[in-house]
């Protein structure tokens, strides 16, 4: 064969694969709303920089006829590209191809694409669009997911792993997205759970659909499964971009400088907390009125939504916030927004993100299913992950910091770098209602006028320590500062820190509160 | 203390404004369990039915079989008592806490 022949016949095996499950495949495809799996690559990679891995790798199957099939690149499509100056990994399962079901060789794929993300230090991701294992190769295909698992957990906190759930994921499949550290999800779009409606009606008499089960809202906002809701495919993408904008490649780098910019004038912080402790604000209007152009980017935004999470830049730098929600739920802390609050934490500390915690909360939520739930386990997890934490830690109480609460939402105690108060804080083990009932109980039965007595001790009460001094007295807070002040004493913070080290002590690992 | 609104949560006897997550104002009121109830602790289908109303059972004597998962699961009398009523029939499927055997 000649130098041309060889080329094209190349070329023309390289269009045979690239086909996918072919034109009536791809129609049903789009039918259903959804982008095929190159066009997805396409859409949320710069521009021209995708390059393709293991195009002609055939699946394994060698039983039920299988052998016979010819199935394109094997239903996933792997890959490197660049992402705003990111390099990355990517792979994106095709639905049009065998449904994207996963075989071995399918698996295989995905994992070398996994080595080499972990091996050069650059974040994977991953688009899912998969109807499950291929049954048809049997204990090969779970072969495959162990692989897979076994790899998103070792690259756990080495590399930023990124799960696009935009189909079909049910199963054991579904273990992969919830190894990774963010799994983005589109309405109408992604489908997660481990048992699907049809098994769950046959078996227990319930009937539900797929979207209520596990749809994307309900994974965005009751279970918490998913990060980032968005609205199409392509919103989708424009998170992703925006999210690596904030993290690092790997865990011995930091995020990338930006340029600064000031927040924007609209977010006048002194206007936007009421002075009575049990009037609610929206604790994103503070962020918004501290960040650079008042952009804040949320993670888990719909759910535990009594506690915000999200990064944003200071001066620049990339920070990740955590501030109790007064307008929901008072801004308790629960199971739900421990958890969520607790991963958070872990995630910038892996990757050199550091820590600013806004302080705003009554305490933990009371209740029959909170304590039946485990709130203690999960409650421990906001301490454990704060206490671990060696990243900068800065915080700030902007108003109520009582009790359990107080400890938990990165205090000195748990090893905070810096605290600042506001002269609006009220820093005690517990709000005056509360304990001037408890400490004042005798005084207050025995009074002529009980009612008149329990507001006299709350008026006491509240006066004596409902204020940043007592802690202040203590050394436990650095400054109180002025509200207006905030930014400019965090940049000079931020910068003073730059070079912070921190060590703990050599172990395997801890066993934190799971 | 007063009838709280629907936008309130009281924490340590303090009323906060606030509003309240679909999840929170979802979740189950905790109901204290009937010693003289037997509920399905699986769901499942019930197979044999080894009692009858008006019979006296013994703590740990076998009553019926729930089959759930793929094993049928023996349930025995968690008192020593007397059976009121038998809520199922054999072959019936029954959700988690559904009440199965009452009690004297």
């Amino acid at each position: 064969m000649s130098i041309l022949s060889k080329l094209k016949d190349f070329l023309f095996r390289q269009e045979a694969m690239s086909v996918g499950g072919g034109e009536k495949a791809i129609q049903k495809q789009k039918a259903t709303g959804k982008l095929t799996a190159r066009e997805r690559i396409d859409a949320l990679l710069d521009p021209g920089t995708f390059f393709e891995f293991d195009l002609f790798v055939k699946h394994a199957g060698k039983d039920f006829g299988m052998e016979k099939k010819e199935l394109a690149a094997d239903g996933v499509i792997t890959g490197t590209g660049i992402i705003i100056g990111h390099p990355v990994c990517i792979f994106a399962q095709d639905f049009t191809v065998a449904g994207g079901s996963l075989g071995l060789a399918h698996a295989r794929k995905i994992t070398k694409i996994m080595d080499h993300s972990l091996k050069m230090g650059i974040p994977l991701i991953g688009i899912n669009d998969s109807g499950g294992a291929r049954i048809q190769e049997g204990v090969n295909s779970l072969a495959g997911y162990g692989e897979i698992f076994y790899r998103n957990t070792l690259a756990s906190g080495v590399i930023p792993q990124i799960s696009v759930i935009l189909g079909p994921c049910a199963g054991g499949a579904v273990y992969s997205p919830a190894l990774t550290d963010f799994v983005f999800v589109v309405d109408q779009i992604s489908k997660m759970f481990i048992t699907g409606p049809e098994v769950i009606k046959t078996v227990l008499g319930e009937e539900i659909s797929m979207e209520d089960l596990g749809g994307a809202r309900i994974q965005s906002e009751m279970t918490g499964n998913a990060h980032f809701f968005a609205r199409d495919e392509y919103e989708c993408f424009e998170q992703i971009r925006k999210l690596l904008s904030y993290i690092p490649w790997n865990n011995a780098k930091k995020a990338d400088p930006y340029t600064p910019k000031k927040p924007k004038p609209e977010y006048f912080i002194e206007k936007i907390i009421p002075s009575d402790p049990t009037q609610p604000y929206d604790i994103r209007d503070v962020i918004y009125s501290i960040v650079d152009d008042s952009d804040f980017f949320e993670v888990q935004q719909y759910w535990a939504a009594n506690i915000v999470i999200g990064f944003a830049r200071l001066n620049g730098q990339s920070v990740g916030i955590i501030g109790n929600q007064p307008a929901v739920l008072a801004g308790v802390l629960d199971v739900d927004s421990s958890n969520k609050a607790a991963r958070f934490i872990r995630f910038c500390d892996a990757f050199n993100i550091p820590l600013l915690t806004l302080v705003d909360l009554p305490g933990y939520l009371p209740g029959v299913d909170q304590e039946h739930a485990g709130v203690i386990r999960h409650g421990a997890k906001v301490l454990y992950s704060y206490s671990e934490a060696t990243v900068l830690k800065m915080t700030v109480i902007l108003r109520k910091a009582y009790g359990g609460g107080y400890i938990a939402m990165c205090s000195r105690h748990l090893g905070a770098d810096f605290v600042y108060a506001w002269p609006t804080a009220e820093i005690a083990v517990m709000g005056p209602e509360g304990a001037a009932n408890i400490i004042f109980k005798n005084e207050i039965t025995t009074a002529a006028d009980p009612n008149a007595m329990r507001q006299q001790k709350v008026k006491e009460y509240t006066e004596k320590f409902a204020n940043p001094y007592v802690a202040a007295a203590n050394g436990y807070i650095d400054a109180v500062i002025n509200p207006e002040e905030t930014r400019r004493i965090l940049i000079h913070t931020l910068n003073l820190s730059a070079q912070k080290k921190e060590s703990r002590p050599a172990k395997k690992h801890g066993i934190p509160p799971f | 203390m007063a009838e709280l609104k629907q936008n309130q949560l009281v924490i340590d006897d303090t009323v906060y404004e606030t509003k309240l997550t679909r999840k929170f104002r979802l979740r189950k009121k905790y109901e204290a369990p009937n010693p003289k109830h037997l509920n399905a602790f699986i769901p499942g289908i019930i197979r044999d039915i080894l009692v009858k109303p008006g019979q006296s059972v013994t703590e740990g004597q076998k009553l019926l079989t729930l089959e759930a998962m793929k094993m049928k699961n023996t349930v025995t009398s968690h008192i020593d008592g007397k059976i009121k009523e038998v809520k199922i029939s054999a072959g019936e499927m029954v959700t988690k806490n559904q009440l199965i055997i009452e009690f004297e």
